[in-house]
């Protein structure tokens, strides 16, 4: 048991500070709603209850993973690039852009539409790499201010350059039928971006631990001058660590708008790429922990909203909870005593059986 | 353009960018205290939105300013004060913490503002208080000087006497001192024996204090209720002020007073009907502008001394 504690203790860290969440959920519930088994019931069951419901769960994970994804790379690089909210606004927007203005055979719209999408991000992702990587201007503040110059510039081109008048409210035209990321599950609206998500954890798994330049992304997170002596170029780590991280962000925006809405209609940033920094912390950087901290996360978020619709508890409870959760989490003396003491128990029987060996 | 010249000469572009910058030296101020002890705070747009927050609820449900302005500030000190716990006793590395703590503050006032008011948009439905403004008696009435210092929110004066306070604590008090010493040095600090966690955790808790200021001011002065992420990335910018200045007093203001000028200069030339999306993006783009090419010319800089040095 203690060789199991000690050997999964991150893992069992952060499931506690999950369970703690969850708890405090359940007593902010419980203290605030009128009708509380109704309450639960719609939050923690809620996603599962319908057909449409499941779905919109599991069509709410993928461009959270790959925000999530868009957020470890850099991240696992020791970039505090937290760009990828205005990486996805703007490659959204571009890409919606392009999309309606071209016209092309189905499966060819749907690569460039994305590959357009994807670059436009990977732009995004450019201007702090380069600025870092160059003249070592802090990435964090840079990539925050590019986010709401992303928001800014996307809503400029949507409302005035492709604007549906008549659709009496502000968003762009309908994209062409050959851009539109099929629903294939009747009754729900998991669409195809559900798939290239997936796809896309499984490749940045593999790229970052069985690829050479994923091991120097590795590396440089881990020491820098490290790296440097070993004779990576940190200089490319850099850069391309926040690149790639704003090319999968442009393609997760991308996804959400050729898949569901088919149109572009984000007056407000969706926040998407907040969440990308969510479930990085909590999936520890590691692209298949993403995977199941975007489901975790994406399945509050809808339990969340039944909630807000059936009760008198808004929505942003979640925020609330998941905030405290990544909280608990980065704190690396939660449970360490615990840790601590469990690992000197451990010691001390060894001792006691080579004593008794002897 | 005529027109456009006149009104950014006026004496009221001056008065506008005053009120503007209120919002953006309060908070770099709260940055640079804790960059000076070398633990910086970028939670800063989270303490801002909760002390915002907190005023206007403080202000409607008691009627008092004096209490709105004593909560609002306990609140920011206490976000100051999780941070600090988080990341000095908890070892939470501070960059995340503060991210969570920003996400905190985005989340709890929305959720708190909703179960009070039933509205997520605005505190509009409840009365709250503002701070007054004063006309300054003799200086109101010197011509140019007047309109632009005169007629101002008490927290907009109140920003002079904030970042004389700040530069009176950094240069002038044994605690500034120790600020100093733990950013510059931590070992050397704690081998004359100064507790750097301590110390750092003082900082943090000036952080919120002055932090709170630009929040109370946003929500109770520049406009009259609380409107759900009011800060729109105040905070942020804080940290490019601050950084732009070196953390230092002086250079905080002039940081400052940059962004605070770029923001009125794309209000007043508001009517030469550019799309508004292009004007709103205009702080953030300079902020990304000027902070390129301040690290451009440091790094340039040190090139240079590695030069000198190895001649």
């Amino acid at each position: 048991m203690e060789k199991f504690i000690i050997k999964y203790f991150n893992l069992i860290r952060i499931i506690i500070a999950i369970l703690i969440g969850v708890v405090i959920s359940v007593v902010v519930i419980y203290i605030i709603t009128k009708n509380p088994s109704l309450s639960f019931r719609s939050f923690f069951l809620g996603p599962f209850l319908s057909k449409g419901r499941f779905g919109d769960w599991i069509e709410l994970s993928s461009p959270i993973i790959l925000c999530g994804l868009a957020i470890a790379i850099p991240f696992q690089a020791e970039q505090f690039n937290i760009g990828a909210e205005g990486a996805l606004f703007i490659g959204a927007a571009v890409g919606t852009a392009f999309a309606v203005s071209t016209h092309m055979p189905a499966v060819l719209h749907i690569t460039t539409v994305l590959l357009v999408a994807g670059l436009t991000g990977a732009i995004w992702g450019f201007i702090p790499g380069i600025l870092k990587a160059k003249w070592k201007t802090d990435e964090l503040v840079i990539s925050l201010m590019m986010n709401y110059v992303a928001y800014f510039l996307g809503l400029y081109l949507i409302n005035y350059h492709f604007r549906d008048k008549a659709a009496g409210f502000l968003v762009s035209y309908k994209l062409p039928q050959t851009a539109w990321l099929a629903q294939f599950i009747p009754g729900t609206r998991i669409h195809l971006g559900v798939i290239i998500a997936f796809v896309f954890a499984i490749l940045t798994y593999y790229f970052l631990y069985h690829t050479t330049t994923g091991y120097e992304i590795r590396t440089t997170g881990t020491n820098k001058n490290f790296a440097r002596f070993g004779g990576i170029n940190v200089f490319m780590v850099i850069v391309l660590s926040q690149v790639i991280g704003g090319f999968l962000a442009g393609i997760g925006g991308m996804t959400e708008v050729m898949g569901l809405s088919r149109r572009f209609n984000w007056q407000m940033s969706p926040g998407y790429g907040w969440d990308g920094v969510v479930v990085a912390i909590i999936g520890q950087n590691n692209p298949l922990f993403i995977i199941l901290a975007a489901l975790f996360l994406s399945y509050l978020r809808i339990g969340g909203q039944i909630l807000n619709l059936l009760s008198d508890i808004p929505s942003e409870m979640v925020i609330v909870i998941q905030s405290l959760i990544i909280l608990l989490i980065t704190a690396e003396a939660f449970l360490q005593r615990f840790k601590n003491r469990i690992t000197i128990r451990e010691a001390k029987m060894k001792e006691v059986q080579n004593e008794s060996d002897n | 353009m005529n027109p456009i010249i006149k009104s950014i000469l006026a004496p009221k572009f001056i008065f506008a960018t005053l009120r503007v910058m209120t919002p953006i030296l309060y908070p770099a101020i709260g940055v640079a205290v804790s960059a000076l002890a070398g633990s910086v705070n970028i939670a800063l747009e989270g303490i801002m939105l909760v002390s915002a927050f907190t005023g206007v609820i403080i202000s409607a449900y008691t009627g008092s300013l004096w209490f709105a302005l004593i909560a609002g500030v306990l609140a920011g000190v206490g976000m100051g004060a999780v941070l600090g716990y988080f990341h000095l006793n908890l070892k939470a590395d501070i960059i995340i913490a503060a991210i969570a703590l920003n996400m905190f503050a985005s989340g709890i006032t929305i959720f708190l503002l909703y179960i009070l008011t039933h509205d997520k948009g605005t505190s509009s439905s409840i009365k709250s208080l503002v701070f007054p403004s004063y006309q300054i008696p003799l200086l109101k009435d010197i011509p140019v000087l007047g309109p632009m210092l005169s007629g101002h929110n008490i927290l907009t004066y109140l920003l002079f006497v904030a970042i004389i306070a700040f530069y009176y604590i950094i240069y002038k008090t044994p605690l500034g001192l120790r600020i100093r010493a733990v950013g510059q040095n931590p070992e050397a600090a704690a081998s004359v024996g100064i507790d750097v966690k301590k110390i750092r955790m003082y900082s943090l808790l000036l952080s919120g204090f002055f932090g709170s200021f630009g929040g109370l001011y946003l929500s109770m002065g520049y406009v009259s209720w609380f409107s759900r992420d009011m800060t729109a990335g105040r905070g942020f910018i804080a940290i490019a002020a601050a950084s732009l200045g070196g953390n230092l007093p002086l250079g905080t203001f002039l940081g400052a007073a940059l962004f605070g000028l770029v923001n009125a200069f794309s209000n007043f030339i508001a009517p030469l009907k550019i799309p508004s999306e292009f004007m709103q993006s205009i702080p953030y783009l300079t902020t990304v502008i000027v902070l390129a090419i301040y690290s451009i010319n440091k790094s340039n800089k040190e090139k240079a001394a590695l030069k000198e040095g190895a001649k």
